[in-house]
């Protein structure tokens, strides 16, 4: 799990061009919309991407993204539940 | 500024439905749409709902308008239907296109850009035409076709392209630096646009449900729409009953892809266009909108139309006839709501059975007769664009 | 009367306000690419705002403009709904397309991308520049072969005489690869 949440870190970081950020300033149980990253509706739908082209995992529409993307930790957990 | 008065004299859509307004209007007055479900490998992987022109249809249009000229062979698709437009428009009046006081302004948002998608897969199509990636440049080629001797202007301001080419081309004839001008506005579905959005999971898997509770979102369309502006009174008397009233645009300083949670910005674009048509909310009989049929458009609308007190005004959305045309819409609506006011017809908001905004908004149930004698349309896009226009009729 | 008070220009790694020097890249040899000058530029203004790297080189290019221009201005004397932005350019966001369009090249890997799919449509560097300063006022993007500044300012006039519109940002904004690329941008107020 903990090696998964910082591979994500990393891949959030990049695909959503987090530009000086550093994966150890991301506390995987901090919110990630609403919070200090600054995050907004195409970052979310961003993420879908990323949970497709990396672990193959299809989210549908926001309103399920939006449970899913609380944290790096619950996108972790979501991860390791459908892989 | 109050300059000469602005006419519409003559005017064209082609979508789905028709190849001439007449065409269109009768179906929409039939209550059908030009959206069905298409798979079409080309555009998409998987099955998707659009608006599109029928291949075999424009082909038969132009091969009847354009006899022995090869007009595939030196034309883009897109190009075709701007030609048949034009050349409809052009047939309608006398006016001189060769002419120094005409201009053509072209709204699109993409343009010939079915050509990038074909460079993926380099075939001749590309090789033909790639040049004409540059809108500029496909401007100067539908110049140069009709003989036109002024550099076309091209408007490419997201979806509010059509309504503020409009607003744009009645600024520019009341300096009188011309007398008629040809808006014409254009755009294609394609993969390059159809997977945009798929991405932004705003595509509607079904006919699109504009301002209802069980709206998913959009259709895409395309198709090509065309007016004639003049301020030639005389053409007027022969030819119009309608007047450009004046328009506005704003910007929701909010969020490049998601609409303001306030109609803020839609309403300050509409205030405008009041005060540059020297109207107010009261006189406004019918309200053409722009609803795409996602959550937060038709949300940020109804509330824009509280701020604008204009709740109790009936109003539509055309989405669902011949879906969203992009840089076209904003044009094909206004011409449509141009023939509602001439026929005094309001159009079924097609798609619309449960209320679903926030706002008391009154959207059009039935088709049904009404007298309209002034008409406000509106337009929101990416990048938080927004715009409006008044329509008046002229009285006879 | 419209005239002219501000201007900033972009070209070649370097940036003039009022048309002094006001940033050029160090090193200027062949290895800064955009990517670094863009940025360089974007540190050197002292800015904190995360969005800019989000940005396409499009509206990055148009956006530092702004900040330029707008770096020793403050619009406070307008209302946000007097204050236009109305640009041009030639390639529209071909690079961005390209981009887009590759994402979408192979079926088998087909992920097309949200943040880049948005920055296929010129006018959100105009978005991209309300949002930042608080405009609120009137829109417009035109795409001609060259920057035709008597239209723009013709245009700009036109606004003004409406009296809805006090300042107006014109401007020239083209991306079309790394040795091609220029902003123009100049205020006008009444």
């Amino acid at each position: 799990m903990n090696q998964l949440i910082e591979q994500l870190k990393v891949q959030i970081i990049q695909q959503l061009n987090l530009e000086d950020v550093e994966p150890q300033e991301i506390n995987e149980d901090e919110v990630l919309f609403g919070g200090d990253l600054g995050l907004d509706s195409i970052d979310a739908l961003e993420l879908i991407v990323l949970l497709e082209r990396e672990y193959g995992i299809k989210i549908k529409n926001q309103e399920e993204g939006k449970e899913v993307f609380v944290s790096v930790r619950t996108i972790a957990e979501f991860i390791d539940q459908n892989s | 500024m109050q300059g000469k008065q602005v006419y519409a004299i003559a005017d064209n859509i082609i979508n789905s439905l028709g190849f001439s307004t007449t065409e269109v209007i009768q179906q929409i007055e039939a209550e059908q749409t030009g959206i069905y479900q298409h798979e079409i490998e080309a555009i998409y992987p998987t099955p998707f709902w659009a608006s599109l022109v029928n291949n075999e249809q424009l082909q038969t249009q132009i091969n009847k308008e354009f006899v022995g000229q090869s007009v595939e062979h030196y034309f883009t698709r897109l190009e075709q239907m701007f030609l048949l437009s034009i050349q409809d428009v052009l047939r309608q009046t006398n006016i001189d296109v060769k002419s120094k006081r005409v201009l053509i302004i072209i709204a699109t948002t993409k343009g010939n850009i079915d050509l990038l998608e074909q460079a993926n897969r380099d075939t001749w199509y590309y090789e033909k035409f790639a040049e004409r990636l540059d809108m500029s440049y496909m401007g100067d080629v539908l110049q140069k076709y009709f003989g036109n001797p002024n550099q076309p202007l091209v408007v490419c301001n997201a979806c509010i392209s059509g309504v503020l080419a409009i607003n744009i081309a009645q600024q520019l004839l009341q300096t009188e630096q011309y007398d008629h001008i040809i808006v014409t506005g254009g755009d294609l579905v394609s993969e390059f646009t159809l997977s945009g959005f798929f991405a932004f999971k705003a595509v509607c898997d079904g006919i699109c449900k504009p301002y209802d509770q069980d709206r998913t979102g959009i259709n895409l369309g395309e198709g090509v729409a065309t007016v004639l502006l003049t301020t030639d009174a005389k053409l007027a008397q022969k030819y119009s009953k309608i007047r450009i009233g004046g328009g506005g645009s704003s910007n929701d300083a909010n969020h490049i892809s998601g609409p303001s949670r306030t109609g803020d910005g839609l309403n300050i674009a509409i205030q405008k266009a009041f005060k540059q048509a020297a109207c107010s909310a009261q006189q406004i009989d019918y309200v053409s909108m722009h609803g795409t049929g996602t959550s937060y458009n038709d949300e940020m609308e109804s509330k824009a139309l509280g701020l604008a007190n204009l709740l109790d005004k009936p109003m539509n959305s055309l989405k669902a006839y011949f879906g969203h045309t992009l840089g076209a819409a904003g044009l094909m609506e206004t011409i449509v709501a141009m023939a509602s006011m001439r026929k005094g017809l309001l159009f079924k908001s097609l798609g619309y059975t449960k209320h679903g905004v926030s706002q008391p908004i009154q959207v059009i149930q039935n088709t049904q007769k009404h007298k309209i004698d002034y008409c406000l349309k509106t337009a929101s896009g990416f990048g938080g664009c927004n715009a409006a226009l008044v329509l008046a009729k002229i009285e006879s | 009367m419209m005239k002219f008070t501000q201007s900033c220009r972009i070209h070649e790694k370097k940036i003039y306000r009022n048309e002094a020097l006001f940033y050029s890249d160090q090193a200027l040899d062949d290895k800064t690419n955009f990517k670094t000058f863009i940025k360089g530029a974007y540190k050197y203004l002292g800015q904190s705002y995360p969005k800019f790297f989000k940005m396409d080189r499009l509206s990055k290019l148009g956006f530092i403009a702004a900040s330029v221009l707008f770096s020793d201005r403050v619009l406070s004397a307008y209302a946000p709904e007097e204050i236009a932005v109305v640009m041009a350019n030639r390639h529209s966001t071909l690079v961005t397309d390209t981009k887009h369009c590759e994402s979408i090249k192979n079926r088998e890997a087909y992920f097309p991308s949200p943040s880049v799919f948005v920055y296929t449509l010129p006018n959100i560097l105009v978005g991209e520049i309300c949002i930042r300063y608080g405009f609120k006022g009137e829109n417009a993007f035109f795409i001609s072969n060259q920057f035709d500044q008597d239209f723009m300012y013709q245009y700009a006039n036109l606004l003004f005489q409406s009296g809805e519109t006090k300042a107006c940002l014109v401007g020239w904004v083209d991306y079309k690869d790394e040795a091609d690329y220029s902003a123009i941008l100049h205020l006008l107020e009444t």
